[in-house]
């Protein structure tokens, strides 16, 4: 019988559409996973990094289909919410290797509401140098700030910390 | 419906709808803006807010049984819109854009901080997610409003005079709605006049900082009429672009 363990197994194999092997799990925006006693149906919640995230469609049909994919459940139900709301510290320490990886520099871990200060000198992914500059807190997507390192002389992408 | 409902219902559809124009006016800067990074920073905020108004019609079709996102956003008459008049004001030079950002954010940062405590839960998490978003926003105003406040003596003309332009546009935002007593009694919100004057105490640093001099509120006429359905004659033209293909078929399925 399937068990909410399950499930979550089968969500680490859901990614974000532009960061392959980053899951939705690591990213931190599932929010619940419900199976029903007999274990026939599924209820995912999840909430976006942005409200005007243009994956959210897309990560709502992935984890239906990657759930009717490796599972024998008869129905799937998933949720978009807002009522614990995504910030950047739920990115979990797998998730802030896998972006590392793949040049992104992590967001910082914040409690105090954003402030220009903590987007500079942010580390370098490619060198760890911290010699670098914020360049523009908007980058390619909404998650996303362009970063410069003075350096290795290479402009880098960060995730970008939200509280 | 009741007052209290209405009230929800009518204060949820003036924040979505400045949403919605605000960020169309944002996107018309795509290609155009003075510096690459001012260009995507632009077209980022317009997409935040187009995705913010979407978020908050879907929320009203949920809770209240409006139209879906797409025909409130795109398919009501000009005089159904609630929105105010400085988010529908063509976007002009650049100076006169920056500060209807800098103006406009920094009231919409304090509404939905405001909302984070709201006795209507389902608006709670919104509120705090937008705030959130909407943080960058200003961080990207300010920023510019202090360069150019302070720049040349052209830049700092300029945008002194798009202040004045644009100051009782934006008291426009807090024109009293027929709720408001509702909306503060039942802890909804604490209502336009609250609002007002944390963002003038948040905007009147800022402008200092950077050389700028604000207008005496109290002898400005504030530009009010949008919260109910009475709008410049911008407003129809840009309605008319931004649903020109939806109008032209309605019924596909995408495009």
């Amino acid at each position: 019988m399937v068990t909410e363990q399950d499930v979550w197994k089968a969500l680490e194999q859901v990614y974000d559409p532009e960061i392959p092997e980053l899951s939705v799990v690591d990213l931190g925006m599932i929010l619940s996973v419900d199976v029903a006693p007999d274990g026939k149906a599924v209820k995912v919640v999840f909430t976006p990094t942005f409200a005007a995230c243009p994956a959210i469609p897309v990560i709502k049909e992935d984890i239906a289909a990657k759930i009717r994919e490796l599972l024998p459940v008869e129905s799937v139900t998933v949720e978009v919410s807002y009522d614990q709301p995504w910030n950047s510290n739920r990115i979990t320490e797998r998730g802030r290797q896998i972006l590392k990886q793949r040049g992104f520099a992590p967001p910082p871990h914040v409690t105090a509401e954003i402030e220009l200060e903590v987007l500079h000198t942010v580390p370098c992914p490619y060198c760890g140098s911290t010699n670098t500059e914020l360049q523009t807190p908007f980058g390619p997507t909404l998650c996303r700030a362009i970063h410069y390192c003075h350096n290795c002389h290479q402009s880098f992408e960060q995730f970008k910390p939200v509280v | 419906m009741d007052p209290k409902q209405e009230a929800i219902k009518e204060l949820l559809i003036k924040m979505a709808d400045d949403q919605l124009i605000i960020g169309h006016r944002h996107s018309e800067w795509i290609g155009l803006g003075p510096i690459l990074e001012e260009d995507i920073a632009l077209a980022s905020i317009a997409q935040d807010k187009v995705g913010q108004s979407y978020t908050l019609f879907q929320l009203l079709h949920d809770q209240f049984g409006t139209a879906d996102p797409d025909t409130m956003g795109f398919l009501r008459a000009e005089n159904e819109y609630r929105c105010c008049h400085l988010v529908e004001y063509p976007n002009g030079e650049y100076d006169f854009s920056l500060i209807r950002h800098f103006l406009f954010d920094h009231a919409e940062y304090h509404r939905f901080d405001m909302l984070q405590g709201s006795t209507f839960e389902p608006i709670r998490g919104i509120a705090r997610k937008f705030k959130s978003e909407i943080k960058y926003h200003i961080l990207h105003a300010d920023v510019w409003v202090r360069r150019l406040g302070t720049g040349t003596e052209e830049s700092h003309q300029r945008m002194q005079a798009a202040l004045e332009t644009a100051f009782p546009l934006a008291l426009g935002i807090f024109e009293p709605s027929p709720y408001e007593q509702v909306l503060i009694e039942e802890n909804i919100f604490p209502g336009e006049d609250a609002l007002r004057q944390r963002w003038l105490e948040t905007i009147q640093p800022i402008l200092e900082e950077a050389s700028l001099q604000m207008p005496d509120p109290s002898s400005v006429e504030p530009a009010y009429g949008g919260r109910r359905g009475y709008h410049t004659e911008h407003l129809a033209p840009l309605l008319e672009e931004m649903s020109w293909t939806l109008r032209y078929d309605p019924e596909a399925e995408r495009w």
